[in-house]
């Protein structure tokens, strides 16, 4: 034995089988991880909406299994994560875990889904199968577990935000002004860009440049968007609608060290204002009289009028920079100056605001004037000294800004560029703008000469220029001197190009090339502590470039001062790294960008006033809506804003865990077949054909329609609805040759459902075989066919074509042997099971097998058994299959780790220890109430303070608060504390649902010492805040009512004591074939006693007559082997030839008396029933008249005995699917291949029929099925109510049948007849242990489960559970994981040593007993018994607290505790009292 | 005269139509603040004394929600229910209480908007019982 083993288990995957595998592993006493790729559990279960064949709701059946892992002690579900990597050996692994970063707290969220109401973003919901949408921070679906929310978050991040080199978020602002959030968005653009309004006019905008719109139309008008925000709160603030921003933030401490920042441009002023940010003194020193630098200068005013710059200075400045105008460095201080003044730090952001002289002679003087200077002039309101006509040398901006001024200011203007117009540096935009307002662009002229006359220019005499090819491809700009020509003009204005001005600074700082030299990354010179950046360093640049360089700057100045590292962890200059691709699944559909208004060009072309006008509101919504969304979640921080509990973590890291477990259980779960890869079916093209998850979603009422049946494509309520099934199954051109076994029945249940939503709908199946083969499934189908008016067309569907009109759907298919077209207005496609992707990946990491269609493979004969010792498998990662087997399996997993570890059960599985409680009967109650804000999702609209103070008046209530949130720890330990303190008795929570929190509570108060049933919830969101948003007044008045209610009921609360009960650890398994073998041996192998009841002389059962499986792995041997080991097994007691007379007692405790050779009593804890069915013996077909008309079974072993077959002729469904038996048998169809294709590969001569109706050959049996008829077995498929007929005559046996497919009778003559008998249960038996346990069985005689979904191996009653063919007809693996599964769920109630009886169950008054049995006749569960006094009672064990035997008693004797009449009618009674006084009822 | 709001209980099972109820919190769907739900295990808690003894408190209606037929999660809680419900209305025509004033639903833990449907509904038809009340005894 090895001693190092560990008691607990990592299960990977949550969807059901997961959950059903942790659930039992925990309650058999082990610790378990469920580790889930998804943020929440649940699977693909929690997206159907009904669930075949009792179309149950699927939610109803899994949410309380949800809750239940969400808070067993034991199970810690870890999800969002991954398993990464996995090492040891079976009973000690050791497993990392990456737990990918959610960016939310899972411990702070409270899933109020606030966040979600304000989150900008928008992507497809794929748990909605894309048909919806759903937020960047989203919750799977609304009762998740854990019920937290995760941030879809890309890495890298969008590409405008990227390729800004400021950095601004422009996803984020983007996305805030689609939600209407103007002033947010404006906000988020100042973290980065203090010039919001001057950078939506004039910024160069890498950023839609970079757009991924691009790809399908045009960039998102981000510039303009910026603009639109930055105007609108300047408008308002003008208005007088806006508040003035408070400037000054107290939060910021302030610093005493000085700053000096030398130039007040773009540069100098974000340093600036970044700087004073953090604190410190901050004093700008600017030569001209103004702030703003190029900015002010630079820029004319009909592209930037002046008081939108000035209104962003006024922002910077009022948080306190001081601010020196006409102080040029070098003339009015220095550098020296600065220090002695006591400066710690500078930042020299100079500019570039010299221009570059032209080297043309004659190049100073009258006539002559700069660009720059220019500028410069027109921005102080001056007049420059120009004439009529001027003549402007450069191509760049400035050339441009220059021309269109002198027009403005009435001049002629023409540009002389040397290269052509496409080369021009200036913008495409700008230069049109030029030319339609008149101004002339001489392309590929190089200016030579000033022509003056007299000193007076006249002209400029330009030559022509000429692109030269070389013979190296190059190409050079050459100019031809003998073209010449002269521009007349009677100003020049050179404007090609700026040079900083060094003059004060060259000496001190180190210079290159005209320009200061500053380390790229710090922007450090050469002199310590002194800063450059901008134009000064870059050279003449843009402004987000110089914005860049400020923040830079800043960065460093501040880590200078506080004297860290400058170069740590610094983004370098230019930001080149990749950044989010388009993303998938969004529209991409084209959307025109929306234009801003710009004026006539006559009209604009006389002034200086803005030409292009802002967005409206309703345009900026509408281009900021054309968004991608590139990054999911654009990082706007309005979560952050709204999470009241403050859960956000947007800087969350993944995070890798160890843990060490004994064994693994692997589910991995399926992913429905992509139907885009039929592209014949047209999904994904025609919007009308959807698959079946999706109309699954249709169909919930949770889901995209609320449960409308309607179409994508118009919203058109369908009434013709196709349905086509094997969409990538059974199908080799996809690779998918297997049957996925749920399509056929899931298809009926849609259908159904579908007409039950809408009774004029007529759906219509498409199908090749109608797999119905489970329990139940036959039935539903009939009744679906001949009841539910659903068609079923056996044809095959080659391809779906679209009426390009009606958008309807045209078929083509073979009906009644007649050729058909027909138009649907939906058709749905039964897309197949595949194995999900990701099982490649766990089965790399966890080093097991997988099949040849990726499906985690099983041990042969061994199911849920992987190639790797230690590692088991569940669920639909190891084939297609329905729930139950997935639930089952789950079970069966459990029961194997459990055998493997039982050793160290209990090692790692906590147990709580609670403190004493105090003593609360007959005392006077004390009650405290809490009510909840919920954050705002109750303050909001239920007034939580006037409801608490209300509550504080009522008698009886010693305590009464609102708090923030109730569930919090801090509120918890709050909470404890205020129990001790004020002596409550009584506590009552006014928050949410006591679905998901009540527990919590009552854990808290056990933790206090109080006794958990002294507890009442009040649910006031759900119930009341959410669902009368806009009626706050009477919301809370209700709230009111709702907790005088709970105080009602809870003066009369009594504490409940919970009775520990021992359990006999021993179980009754009754039955000796291989699933009565399989569930003793696994109770066996994991410790417990164990009675194996035989009625039959020998074990085995019906297995004897089976010689091998499919794929001829031999089951003989297997069950001698199986026969050998139960018998020598030393905890199993095998009793043959013994049937069981009686059963008492109830779960833990039974007493079974045995009759065999003589009456024995075994005392045990649980029962499993495996007592099996048997062969259905044909009547008719000439069986037992004709020793050549025989069964399957009896051909199996006869195969052997025969080289030479002739023809056989097998006909399926006897004792099947006929009116006495509307059941299918299940194995049948298997058992017909298996010895057909044994027949073929003896003797490939042989002719061999199968004459069937469905051939029912799920999941990889298909592939036998293909085998068969690549072998030469004919298929005859014949009527559904035409079976076919055997005839002997002369001595020669002939089928007589009728062939669909010809619509013909025809006739085989035939050497054997070989009839597919099906199984039937054994009635007598099972009726006998049916009443002696008091265990409903079905219509067919077998037993019926307690819940067909969710509970396949137990009965209603506990401790009772059923496997094998007693439960219904199956193959002998699916009976051995059933076993198994049955010694998993009696091994959870083994495993513990008491078992916890009472609290929520009905008691008797003995007194008030009128011993009318009532009770007995209404209690579904076997609870009440007559006791020995002649009353009944009720056997707590058994009692699941329903209250049914109290609302039926007769004398009112039963009381439901918890839940009885004097409580619940307080509740009421004072939920419709108004009066306060009236409330003060104390028992 | 001010109209008056009616109270109406609604006796709502765990498994089935409280759940849905917390869905139609959980998807904004708004009805009128008149229902006040009060939890019970199972429908078949239900019985005619308690539905009574509501009107005796001054309901203005009751109404119970179970699972749906043959979803019960105590098997045949809600049938007995409906049988209750059907019985008490009797005895509340015999005493001379509208018996449309209580009836019985279906409603599935995923139905929501369901959920709050039939709250909006019971409580026009309520409504509008009493204002049919009222025109009589005015009259």
């Amino acid at each position: 034995m090895n001693n190092k083993q560990i008691g607990s288990i990592l299960v990977v995957g949550g969807g059901i089988a997961g959950m059903q595998a942790a659930l039992d592993s925990a309650e058999m006493g082990y610790k378990v991880y469920l580790v889930e790729k998804e943020p929440s559990i649940g699977g693909n279960m929690a997206k159907l909406d009904k669930t075949f064949p009792t179309n149950d709701c699927a939610m109803c059946m899994i949410s309380p299994k949800l809750v239940e892992t969400g808070r067993h002690l034991n199970i810690e579900i870890i999800s969002y994560a991954e398993l990464e990597k996995l090492e040891g050996e079976a009973g000690n692994f050791t497993a990392i875990i990456n737990k990918k970063a959610r960016y939310v707290d899972e411990n702070q969220c409270n899933g109020c889904g606030e966040c979600e109401l304000e989150c900008p973003v928008h992507r497809k919901d794929n748990f909605n199968g894309e048909l919806s949408e759903r937020t960047a921070i989203y919750r799977l679906y609304p009762q998740a577990i854990p019920n937290v929310y995760t941030i879809d978050k890309s890495t890298p991040e969008a590409p405008c935000k990227v390729n800004c080199p400021a950095g601004v978020n422009v996803q984020g602002y983007t996305a805030l002004i689609a939600k209407g959030k103007f002033q947010e968005a404006l906000n988020l653009i100042r973290e980065k860009m203090p010039f919001a309004g001057v950078c939506g006019r004039v910024c160069h905008h890498p950023c839609e440049d970079n757009c991924n719109r691009n790809e399908i139309d045009e960039p998102v008008s981000v510039r303009n968007l910026k603009r639109f925000v930055a105007d609108r709160e300047k408008t308002l603030l003008e208005k007088g609608e806006l508040k003035k921003p408070s400037l000054e933030d107290d939060t910021i401490a302030k610093r005493a060290e000085k700053i000096a920042v030398i130039g007040g441009g773009p540069a100098g002023l974000t340093c600036a204002h970044d700087l004073v940010k953090k604190g410190f003194q901050v004093t700008i020193f600017e030569a001209s009289s103004k702030l703003g630098g190029m900015m002010r200068t630079g820029i004319p005013d009909y592209r930037l009028p002046k008081d939108y710059l000035d209104y962003e200075i006024d922002l910077i400045l009022g948080k306190g920079v001081e601010v020196k105008t006409n102080s040029t460095l070098g003339k009015d201080f220095t550098l020296q100056d600065l220090k002695d003044e006591g400066y710690q730090s500078v930042f020299l952001s100079l500019g570039a605001q010299k221009a570059k002289e032209i080297p043309l002679e004659d190049s100073e003087g009258e006539g002559i004037i700069y660009g720059i200077p220019f500028l410069r002039q027109i921005s102080e309101g001056k007049k420059p000294p120009m004439g009529s006509h001027v003549a402007i040398i450069g191509g760049g901006n400035v050339a441009i800004d220059v021309a269109r001024s002198a027009v403005r200011l009435g001049s002629k203007a023409t540009i002389v560029y040397r290269r052509t117009q496409k080369e021009m540096p200036a913008h495409s935009w700008e230069i049109e703008e030029a030319l339609e307002e008149g101004v002339e662009i001489r392309n590929s002229w190089s200016p030579a000469r000033i022509v003056r006359e007299d000193g007076t220019v006249k002209g400029l005499e330009v030559e022509r220029c000429v692109t030269i090819y070389k013979k190296d491809g190059k190409r050079s700009l050459e100019v031809d001197h003998d073209q010449k020509n002269i521009v007349e003009a009677d100003t020049i204005i050179p404007a090609t190009g700026q040079e900083c001005d060094l003059e004060g600074i060259k000496d001190e700082i180190e210079v290159e090339e005209g320009l200061l030299s500053s380390d790229p990354l710090t922007l450090e010179t050469s002199q310590q502590g002194i800063f450059a950046g901008g134009d000064v360093v870059l050279g003449p640049s843009s402004l987000v470039e110089s914005v860049a360089q400020g923040h830079r700057a800043a960065e460093s100045i501040a880590r200078y001062i506080d004297k860290e590292e400058l170069r740590t962890d610094r983004e370098p200059v230019m930001h080149s790294g990749p950044s989010a691709e388009m993303p998938d699944g969004i529209d991409k559909s084209k959307k025109e960008r929306t234009h801003t208004s710009v004026a006539e060009p006559e009209k604009r072309n006389s002034n200086f006033e803005e030409i292009e006008k802002a967005f409206t509101e309703e345009e900026a919504i509408r281009e900021a809506k054309r968004c991608l969304q590139c990054a999911s979640c654009a990082e706007c921080m309005e979560c952050v804003r709204t999470c009241k509990a403050e859960a956000i973590r947007h800087d969350q890291k993944d995070e890798r865990r160890q843990i060490h477990v004994g064994a693994v259980i692997a589910t991995g779960g399926f992913t429905p077949f992509d139907a885009r890869k039929k592209p014949e079916y047209g999904y994904g093209i025609y919007p009308n054909v959807i698959t079946s998850i999706q109309f699954e979603r249709i169909l919930s009422a949770s889901g995209p329609y609320e449960g409308h049946v309607k179409r994508p494509y118009d919203g058109k309520n369908p009434k013709k609805i196709a349905w086509i099934q094997c969409v990538g199954s059974r199908d080799v051109t996809t690779g998918n040759d297997y049957c996925s076994s749920v399509c056929c029945m899931y298809a009926i249940k849609e259908a159904m459902i579908a007409k039950e939503h809408d009774p004029e709908i007529e759906p219509t199946i498409f199908y090749i075989d109608i797999r119905a083969f489970g329990k139940g499934f036959e039935s539903f189908y009939e009744q679906a066919r001949y009841e539910s008016g659903v068609r079923f067309v056996r044809s095959q569907i080659s391809s779906v074509k679209e009426n390009p009109l009606s958008r309807d759907l045209q078929l083509q298919f073979i009906e009644d042997g007649q050729y058909k077209e027909e138009e649907f207005e939906m058709v749905v496609l039964s897309v197949g099971l595949l194995a999900n992707p990701a099982n490649t990946a766990t089965a790399n990491i966890l080093d097991i097998a997988q099949n040849k269609f990726g499906f985690f493979e099983e041990k042969p004969l061994q199911p849920l058994t992987s190639s790797k010792e230690g590692i088991y498998l569940c669920g639909a990662g190891n084939g297609p299959k329905d729930i139950p087997e997935t639930v089952m399996q789950g079970s069966a997993a459990a029961a194997l780790c459990s055998e493997m570890l039982k050793e160290v059960r209990n090692t790692e599985a906590s147990v709580k220890e609670y403190p004493v409680e105090k003593q609360v009967e007959d005392v006077e109650p004390r009650i405290g109430v809490f009510v909840c804000h919920c954050g705002i999702n109750i303050a909001s609209v239920v007034d939580v303070e006037k409801v608490s103070e209300y509550i504080s008046k009522i008698p009886g209530v010693v305590h009464a608060e609102h708090t923030l949130y109730t569930c919090s720890q801090d509120t918890q330990k709050r909470m404890k504390e205020i129990i001790d303190e004020k002596d409550l008795n009584r506590v009552i929570v006014a928050s949410c649902t006591p679905r998901t929190h009540e527990a919590l509570f009552q854990e808290t108060l056990r933790e206090a010492g109080l006794n958990k049933y002294m507890f009442e919830m009040t649910d006031i969101r759900e119930q009341c805040s959410w669902v009368h948003q806009k009626e706050p007044q009477k919301a809370t008045e209700k709230a009111k009512s709702l907790v005088r209610g709970s105080i009602g009921k809870s003066n009369h609360l009594e504490p409940l004591q919970l009775k520990n009960i021992s359990i006999n650890k021993a179980a009754v398994v009754i039955g000796g074939g291989i699933s009565g073998m399989t569930a003793s041996l696994s109770l066996a192998n994991q410790g417990f006693k164990v009675h194996l009841i035989e009625k039959e002389e020998n074990l085995g059962g019906n297995m004897v007559y089976l010689k091998m499986e499919l794929d001829g792995e031999d089951w003989q041997e297997f069950l001698k082997n199986k026969i050998k080991e139960v018998q020598e097994n030393e905890l199993i007691d095998v009793v043959t030839n013994t049937k069981v007379k009686s059963v008492n007692g109830s779960v833990g405790n039974f007493t079974t008396v045995l009759s065999g050779e003589e009456e024995t009593e075994v005392k045990h804890g649980v029962i499993i029933i495996a007592s099996g069915a048997q062969e259905f013996k044909p009547d008719g077909f000439l069986y037992g008249k004709d020793d050549r008309v025989k069964t399957q079974r009896d051909m199996e072993f006869e195969i052997d005995k025969k080289d030479k077959f002739g023809t056989v002729a097998m006909i399926q469904c006897v004792g099947s699917r006929d009116d006495k038996h509307r059941y299918c048998s299940r194995v049948c169809c298997s058992e017909a291949i298996k010895n057909a294709i044994n027949i073929k590969e003896k003797d490939p001569e042989a002719d061999v029929y199968i004459l069937y109706r469905d051939l029912r050959t799920y999941t990889y049996r298909e592939v036998f099925y293909r085998k068969a008829r690549e072998l030469g077995v004919k298929f005859i498929h014949f009527p559904d109510k035409e079976y076919p007929e055997v005839k002997e005559s002369d001595g020669k046996l002939s089928v007589h049948v009728k062939d669909t497919v010809i619509n013909e009778g025809i006739s085989i003559q035939t050497d054997l007849v070989v009839l597919s008998a099906g199984i039937v249960a054994n009635e007598e038996e099972n009726h006998q242990l049916s009443e002696l346990m008091k265990l409903p069985l079905d219509e067919h005689g077998n037993f019926m489960e307690a819940h067909v979904k969710l509970r396949p191996v137990d009965f209603a009653s506990e401790g009772v559970f059923v496997c094998g063919l007693a439960h219904s007809p199956k193959n002998t693996e699916e009976n051995i994981t059933q076993a198994l599964a049955a010694a998993g769920r009696a091994a959870s109630i083994l495993s513990k040593d008491t078992l916890e009886v009472g609290g929520v169950v009905s008691v008797i008054e003995e007194d008030k007993c009128a011993s009318c049995l009532t009770c007995l006749r209404e209690c579904v569960f076997d609870a009440p018994f007559v006791n020995d006094k002649g009353k009944a009672e009720i056997d707590p064990a058994k009692c699941q607290g329903c209250g049914n035997c109290a609302a039926a008693c007769p004398a009112k004797a039963i009381q439901l505790l918890t839940f009885t009449d004097a409580q619940e009618t307080a509740l009421f009674n004072n939920i419709l009292e108004e009066d306060i006084e009236e409330v003060t009822e104390v028992k | 005269m001010e109209e008056k709001e009616p109270r109406i209980i609604a006796f709502c099972c765990h498994y089935c139509a409280f759940t849905a109820a917390d869905l139609a919190g959980t998807m904004r769907q708004q009805y009128p603040t008149n229902i006040h739900i009060v939890r019970l295990p199972c429908t078949g808690k239900v019985d005619v004394n308690m539905l009574l003894q509501a009107f005796v408190d001054e309901a203005d209606g009751v109404m119970v929600a179970g699972c749906e037929v043959g979803s019960c999660h105590f098997l045949e809680g809600n049938i007995r229910a409906k049988k209750r419900v059907e019985f008490a209305k009797s005895k509340l025509e015999e005493v001379g209480i509208n018996p449309e004033k209580l009836d019985m639903f279906h409603i599935a833990a995923s139905e929501g908007p369901l959920f709050a449907q039939t709250a909006r509904e019971f409580t026009d038809k309520i409504k509008s019982i009493l204002k049919e009340e009222q025109k009589i005894a005015e009259a």
